[in-house]
């Protein structure tokens, strides 16, 4: 409790708990808050400008923006918090098994991790996806290969800088096996910082997951992705500017969310500057 | 006996934040003669550190300083103004127990040598700096010491960096050499060779010195009186044979008592000497006596401030027991 | 009766030989010093002996059984028959547990977890003064001093029968580290332990040991009964350290022999005896000969080929004041 009072007081601290709550809210209530389906089609409403009965008005199909945006949202954040759950264990898993390993099986580790992110991340997303083909699992799967080398790399230093601690050695001492020392003892210590590159990570996987459906690689019209609400807007743009304002701005404000968040974050959880507010 | 070098009466430092005010020290009373080398002995959290670091303008910028009086030289000073601060590197000059802190390790010792000569002889050469700097050098007992004046300080061992910085140190001709645990960090044999650098300096320099330490071997070896501290204030000075052999209050006393003597006899099975108890906490001093919640010989009267007792042979002590 | 036995242990990092041919004995019941300055080994040795550092050749023999020989199952056992007091006590302690969990890892480590293990624990951890207030605390709330008690306490819980100390009154003022020997001389009574302290404070080792070994440069040049050490050292290492340390006693301060020059590096040891160049005594022979260990292993052996001669002891004197 007092560690979000203290988030909320870092500058952007307030904002990114309200952006990120809403948006976790929304994405939960879905079906509650949304006035009509996803994808209920109204051909005698096309592209029609807000209004009561459309906050936000309606796409080339007459489907409604406002419902369209808040089962995006649910997209966005299911698919970028797979894609951080399954990168972050998979990377901690190898960037701690490197840091503890003979030096060979270490050099192997950080090779691969060099190879992945020497390709920019949303480069690679796309060749992937482009050799495996689109789709909801396929796109969360790649992705989370572009990511592993971010957990791995900073889970591997944490370790390399905890593992001859005394408190690591005493463990040793005692008789622990190793999975116990890593489990117990390495995984508690290392694990801030890494939560921390999580919430910065999870806006840019957004953003990927956006740009890959925008550019139809990804997630598969008709599902609401706030990618393909972009592309759809794109493509109308000189007949009604709403579509694409409004899903320009989820993205936004999603993405502002969550780095933000991430910042203060790294903040609160840095005893030095902790002290200083 | 002349006029003293350092004289500070009533010295209290006190550090206010978050709220709390903490006295480090507190009424400390310090007396230098020319030539003359003291000891400040004490144990941590009595404040001894604090005391070099107020001579050397070094406290931390919420450091209350006042001192009933001061001088340094013939002259009235005032260490609460920072006014010390250019005394530095000129008429005090410091030994610190790290000596990696006092060098730069992107420069050679040669250049360092050389640059912290600069602000005490502004006139001289550059050529002649040097030449002063390598004779100051292999005085300290740096062997090839011309070689070694292009080297870095990564390139020397512990127990040569300290040197260096002795060396540094002595090239200022400082009147006060303040010594900040000089050999705490390094091997026994290694600290005999530069207790022996000291001692030899001692002989050569007119310079006065105070060595801060808690050990009280090396005090008993580098001074000629010492200066007990306990939680921030002094309370027992004197010549150092004097407070070894006759030490009069009680604190002096227990932390004698726990000195071990490995050639001595004793009876295995016999506890070691302790003192009980903690250093009082600096937010929270006593009214009274600093001493007296951890005192074997505490009664009523340690809830006053103690008064300062002087014996006939210089010795003071600030205890309430009349010692004979 | 050994306690633990290491014979001609060898102890390499990479191309650095660290200790070269170490041998101990550590009988039962005993507290053995092992001193010598940095680089010398003797935190090396401590390593190896619990177990952190392999040996690059020879035995470890821990009550009778030999390590290298004891399949690897059993070698767990018995390396836990030996338990390490950390330099650092307070870092030695995992920063998330609280110290419930702390004292309790032996026993979950070993599967011997039992309601009636436990409270032998508590009452162990209460007579040495740690209160069960503390056990919800996590160990950046500690002070050193309940740190330094929470880690011993954790060591005994899983049941050792050997104690190796690293520098155990490092950093400790002079007032509390008489509090910390007579705490762990009166442990070793009650549980029957044995004592192995790494030590460069030669006050304590002189007053706390049974038996003292001296390394210097990755061997043992001497070692003996502590008093007769003391008195009577053969080597001229020992002897110059020994003089070196700072006493109040103005007399034998006098006695002093300063060594010329540095520790050399152990990576590039001095051909014959290690101590040739900076040795007041030495002679050509020293320069070409390795000195061997003389003397009984346990009692006074040394390895030197011009000991000093044993001088009748002087008069054990009075501690100043």
């Amino acid at each position: 409790m007092t560690a979000l009072v203290d988030l909320s007081r870092r500058p952007g601290g307030t904002f990114a708990l309200f952006a990120v709550t809403l948006l976790c809210l929304v994405a939960i209530a879905a079906p509650l808050i949304a006035p009509y389906g996803p994808n209920a089609i109204a051909p005698a409403s096309r592209l029609m400008d807000p209004s009561l009965q459309h906050w936000l008005g309606t796409d080339q199909l007459g489907r409604d923006i406002l419902s369209r945006l808040i089962f995006g949202a649910r997209v966005a954040l299911g698919i970028s918090l797979s894609v951080i759950a399954i990168s972050l264990t998979a990377g901690v898993a190898l960037g701690v098994g490197a840091a503890l390993s003979p030096r060979a099986v270490d050099l192997v580790i950080v090779g691969i991790f060099d190879i992945v992110t020497s390709f920019p991340s949303i480069i690679l997303a796309l060749a992937l996806v482009a050799v495996f083909g689109p789709g909801l699992g396929n796109v969360v799967l790649l992705v989370s290969i572009v990511f592993i080398p971010h957990f791995g790399r900073v889970a591997r230093a944490q370790t390399i800088a905890i593992r001859n601690s005394p408190f690591i050695e005493a463990e040793k001492v005692l008789g622990a096996e190793t999975w116990r020392v890593i489990l117990h003892h390495v995984t508690p210590n290392i694990i801030g910082p890494i939560f921390v590159l999580a919430c910065m990570d999870i806006p840019v996987v957004i953003t990927i997951e956006a740009g890959l459906s925008f550019l139809g690689l990804g997630v598969r019209p008709p599902l609401a992705s706030w990618g393909n609400l972009l592309n759809d807007g794109y493509t109308y743009l000189d007949q009604s500017p709403w579509l694409a304002t409004f899903s320009g701005l989820s993205l936004m404000l999603a993405t502002l969310g969550f780095a933000l968040l991430g910042e203060a974050l790294r903040d609160t959880l840095d005893p030095k500057l902790r002290k200083n507010l | 006996m002349t006029e003293a070098l350092l004289t500070i009466e009533n010295l209290n430092v006190s550090y206010r934040g978050n709220g709390r005010s903490a006295h480090i020290l507190d009424g400390v009373d310090i007396k230098i003669g020319r030539g003359q080398s003291v000891g400040l002995v004490g144990e941590s959290g009595s404040g001894k550190s604090t005391v070099a670091f107020t001579l050397l303008g070094l406290l931390a910028d919420n450091a209350e300083v006042s001192a009933g009086y001061a001088a340094f030289d013939g002259r009235t000073r005032n260490f609460a103004a920072r006014e010390t601060a250019s005394l530095r590197g000129t008429d005090i000059a410091m030994v610190f127990q790290d000596p990696m802190t006092a060098l730069n390790p992107m420069f050679t010792i040669g250049t360092q040598l050389v640059d912290i000569q600069r602000r005490r002889f502004p006139r001289e050469s550059r050529k002649a700096l040097w030449a002063r700097a390598e004779a100051v050098l292999a005085d300290v007992g740096v062997q090839d010491a011309a070689a070694r004046m292009h080297r870095y300080p990564h390139e020397f061992s512990g127990g040569m960096r300290q040197r260096v910085v002795i060396a540094m140190a002595l090239l200022v001709e400082p009147k006060l050499l303040i010594a900040d645990e000089p050999t705490t960090a390094l091997d026994a044999t290694i600290e005999a060779q530069v207790v022996e650098v000291l001692h030899r300096l001692r002989q050569r320099t007119s310079a006065s010195m105070l060595v801060v330490s808690h050990s009280m071997g090396l005090i008993a070896e580098l001074c000629d009186s010492v200066v007990v501290m306990y939680g921030g204030t002094v309370v027992e000075s004197g010549k150092v044979a004097d407070v070894l052999h006759r030490p009069r209050h009680p604190y002096t006393q227990a932390l004698l008592a726990c000195e071990i003597d490995p050639y001595a006899a004793f009876d295995p099975s016999q506890d070691l000497a302790t003192i009980p108890g903690n250093v009082p906490d600096p937010a929270r001093r006593p009214q009274g006596c600093i001493f007296a919640d951890r005192c074997p010989a505490r009664h009523d009267r340690c809830r006053e401030r103690p008064p300062q007792r002087h014996a006939r042979d210089g010795q003071n002590y600030s205890c309430w027991l009349e010692v004979a | 009766m050994n306690a633990l036995i290491l014979k001609d242990a060898v102890i390499r990092y990479d191309r650095l030989t660290a200790v070269d041919g170490v041998s101990l004995e550590l009988r039962r019941g005993e507290t053995l010093g092992l001193v010598g300055e940095s680089g010398c080994g003797k935190s090396s040795v401590a390593r190896a002996i619990v177990g952190l550092q392999p040996l690059a050749a020879g035995t470890l023999t821990i009550e009778g059984e030999t390590l290298q020989d004891a399949p690897a199952r059993r070698r767990t056992d018995l390396q836990r028959r030996i338990q390490l007091l950390f330099q650092d006590p307070a870092a030695s302690l995992s920063p998330r547990m609280t110290v419930r969990s702390l004292l309790a890892e032996p026993l979950k480590i070993q599967k011997s977890h039992s309601p009636e293990a436990w409270t032998r624990i508590v009452a162990l951890a209460e007579s040495i003064g740690l209160g069960q207030q503390l056990l919800s605390r996590y160990p950046h709330q500690l002070s050193g001093g309940q740190a330094r008690r929470v880690a011993l306490v954790r060591a005994l819980a899983a049941e050792p029968s050997i104690i190796v100390a690293d520098e155990p009154t490092a950093g400790l003022d002079i007032s509390i580290q008489g509090e910390l020997l007579n705490l762990l001389r009166t442990l070793r009574g009650r549980l029957g332990l044995s004592y192995l302290l790494i030590s460069h404070n030669l006050n304590v080792v002189g007053r706390v040991t049974d038996r003292v070994a001296v390394m210097y440069l990755g061997q043992i040049v001497e070692s003996g009964p502590t008093a007769d050490l003391f008195r009577n050292s053969a080597h001229p290492y020992t002897r110059a350290l020994l003089s070196a340390n700072l006493t109040l006693d103005a007399g034998r301060r006098r006695e002093r022999i300063v060594l010329s020059g540095e520790l050399p590096s152990p990576s590039n040891p001095p051909s014959g005896c290690r101590f040739h160049k900076r040795c007041p005594l030495a002679q050509p022979r020293c320069t070409r000969e390795i000195p061997v260990l003389q003397g009984r292993p346990g009692e006074r052996s040394f390895a030197c080929h011009f000991p000093l001669r044993s001088e009748p002891a002087p008069a054990p004197q009075a501690i100043a004041g």
